[in-house]
């Protein structure tokens, strides 16, 4: 029996604000544990919850990004459940009247676009953070994360593969970076995913039991966890079984998914209206104030790449996909850099470097102009593209000025005609052999000869002006 | 009349984490009975034309500025945990 897989995929992002959201305690991610509470944060009797309107400015801004609706009446509502992490034993979040619905994303897969529906956006406080210690075999709590503004961005199960919630992570991420409403640093938790997948019989209507994935720490782990859970589903049904509708979790040194425990239903959350908490009204001149600030967004970027700088689509997604590297590109060409040289060192030298190293494009000490002064020195020829590969490494390990690099090292090009003709003859008096094979037709033999002059000249001879004097002393002898 | 089930009650004492006595679950029951019975007296009334009231005051918008002020010392933070350690709250092990 074949299997379509159905996706639908939570994802909760950190709101990048100096406060909570209902108390003015500071947010921040590494502080000693239990320094950032108060008697708010902390469910204390008698204290009130005041929302803080940059949490809601930058909710809206998202969920606009998203091209979601926005409510013109939003309200908070109380979550109950019992856990540690949770001191007021409810979560304020929001149940029937979200900030934001109906949006939409698109994503690209293997070339072919798509368009992933997002069900909801909608406001909440975080929850503190439990730790196992085990030399007590206690759980530790720290409650300093208690309501740090989330957003949590619901999608439609619109996605049918892994790789589609891949690209759907990836874009949204994006988005959210553009919009500098969160840092998205996966490893802070300050973008976290969960993910439901349900298998059904190719050509049903009807969704198929879901699960629940948690514990994906990475979009690798989203994209892994799915794989093993589409396997395990299709061999319980081909086997005749049921899917419980059940949350798992996924171990990564394992490559499995591990039962955690039966799903609750969502009345057992009680969720009743916040009666600390007012309605929200957002009238217009709110929506455009805000929606002003919306800056160009990936998708936007993309095309004006593609567009205008007749970038291939490929390599304009690869830019685009990382706000800081395509602000660091962006900067480039307002620096006079040409695109299309600009573009290649980013998707080539740059990125293999920063692959390797394991860091972002905005912890290398080069800064945009001094890619650009590089590139224009192979374009005016002072330097050949093989010593740019000396000056490069050099800028992207320590940063500084390309000319004086290349000043300092002595590294110019030598375009001297006279000076690298020597060079010519004395490599073809020392090869005679080569000179007799180029002279019976071996045309490789030239190569051998280049290399010769190149070494000669320690890798600063001109490599066109070598290949074309060398011709010429050859047709001579 | 009986609307509650027992087994409604131990539910929704669960869910409370309340540890309930056979006769408190009964005499529970009889108490929530008459709560519904008061509360369905509003069904007599036509609600139509009148959207759902979640708050009784109509005040609007009421947000503070995203400002940080101090927060409470770990000390007295702490100082009515029950149990604590490296200045955490200390709870039975709950694993995932």
């Amino acid at each position: 029996m074949s299997f379509e897989t159905v996706i639908g995929l939570e994802v909760h992002v950190e709101l990048k604000t100096n406060s909570k959201i209902f108390c003015s305690c500071a947010v921040e991610f590494g502080a000693p544990p239990n320094t950032h509470t108060c008697p708010v944060c902390l469910g204390h009797p008698g204290v009130l919850p005041v929302l803080n309107r940059q949490a809601v400015d930058y909710a809206m801004k998202a969920s606009m990004a998203l091209n979601c609706e926005i409510a013109e009446v939003t309200k908070f509502d109380r979550k109950n459940y019992f856990y540690p992490d949770n001191p007021k034993a409810y979560q304020i979040s929001q149940f029937d009247k979200p900030i934001g619905e109906h949006g939409w994303i698109d994503i690209e897969v293997d070339g072919e676009k798509k368009r992933i529906g997002i069900t909801r956006v909608h406001m909440e406080e975080d929850a503190g953070k439990l730790t196992h210690d085990d030399e007590s075999g206690h759980s530790l709590v720290d409650y300093n994360r208690v309501g740090t503004p989330l957003i949590e961005i619901v999608s439609e199960p619109d996605i049918r593969t892994p790789q589609e919630a891949y690209a759907y992570l990836e874009k949204l991420k994006a988005i959210m970076q553009y919009t500098e409403v969160s840092d998205c640093k996966m490893e802070e938790g300050s973008l976290r995913c969960d993910a439901n997948i349900s298998l059904r019989p190719t050509g049903q209507v009807e969704f198929g039991t879901k699960a629940e994935l948690k514990n994906l720490n990475s979009f690798m782990h989203v994209l892994k966890g799915l794989e093993h859970e589409e396997e395990r589903q299709a061999e319980v049904l081909s086997d005749g079984g049921v899917i419980e509708q059940e949350t798992r979790r996924w171990d990564d040194s394992a490559k499995k998914t591990i039962l955690m425990r039966v799903k609750e239903g969502s009345d057992d959350y009680r969720y009743f209206p916040d009666p600390d908490l007012e309605n929200l009204y957002i009238e217009k001149e709110w929506k455009e104030r805000v929606e002003a600030s919306i800056p160009e967004l990936p998708d936007a970027r993309k095309a004006r790449y593609v567009k205008k700088y007749d970038l291939p689509s490929y390599d304009a997604d690869v830019l685009t996909q990382q706000k800081a590297m395509s602000d660091f590109f962006e900067e480039g060409l307002e620096l006079g850099g040409p695109a299309k040289q600009l573009s290649n060192w980013l998707m080539g030298e740059v990125n293999a470097y920063l692959n390797q190293e394991g860091k972002e494009i905005q912890d290398i000490p080069m800064t945009p102009k001094a890619l650009v002064g590089m590139i224009q020195l192979i374009e005016k020829g002072t330097i050949s593209s093989k010593i740019a590969k000396q000056v490069f490494k050099e800028l992207i390990e320590n940063g500084g000025d390309p000319e004086k690099i290349v000043e300092d090292k002595g590294l110019v090009q030598i375009s001297d005609e006279g000076a690298i003709r020597g060079m010519v003859n004395e490599a073809l008096d020392n090869n005679s052999q080569s000179v007799e094979d180029y002279k019976s037709g071996k045309g490789k033999a030239i190569g051998f000869l280049v290399g010769q002059v190149m070494k000669a000249s320690k890798g600063k001879a001109n490599p066109q002006l070598v290949n074309q004097l060398l011709k010429e002393e050859l047709d001579k002898r | 009349m009986e609307r509650i089930t027992k087994e409604q009650i131990r539910h929704v004492a669960n869910l409370a984490r309340l540890e309930l006595k056979e006769e408190e679950i009964a005499h529970f029951g009889e108490q929530l009975d008459d709560i519904i019975d008061a509360a369905e007296q509003l069904n007599e009334l036509s609600t139509d034309n009148v959207e759902p009231t979640s708050h009784v005051i109509d005040v609007r918008n009421v947000m503070r500025e995203d400002k940080t002020k101090p927060s409470l010392s770990n000390e007295d933070a702490m100082r009515n945990v029950p149990e604590t350690e490296k200045g955490q709250v200390r709870v039975p092990s709950v694993l995932e």
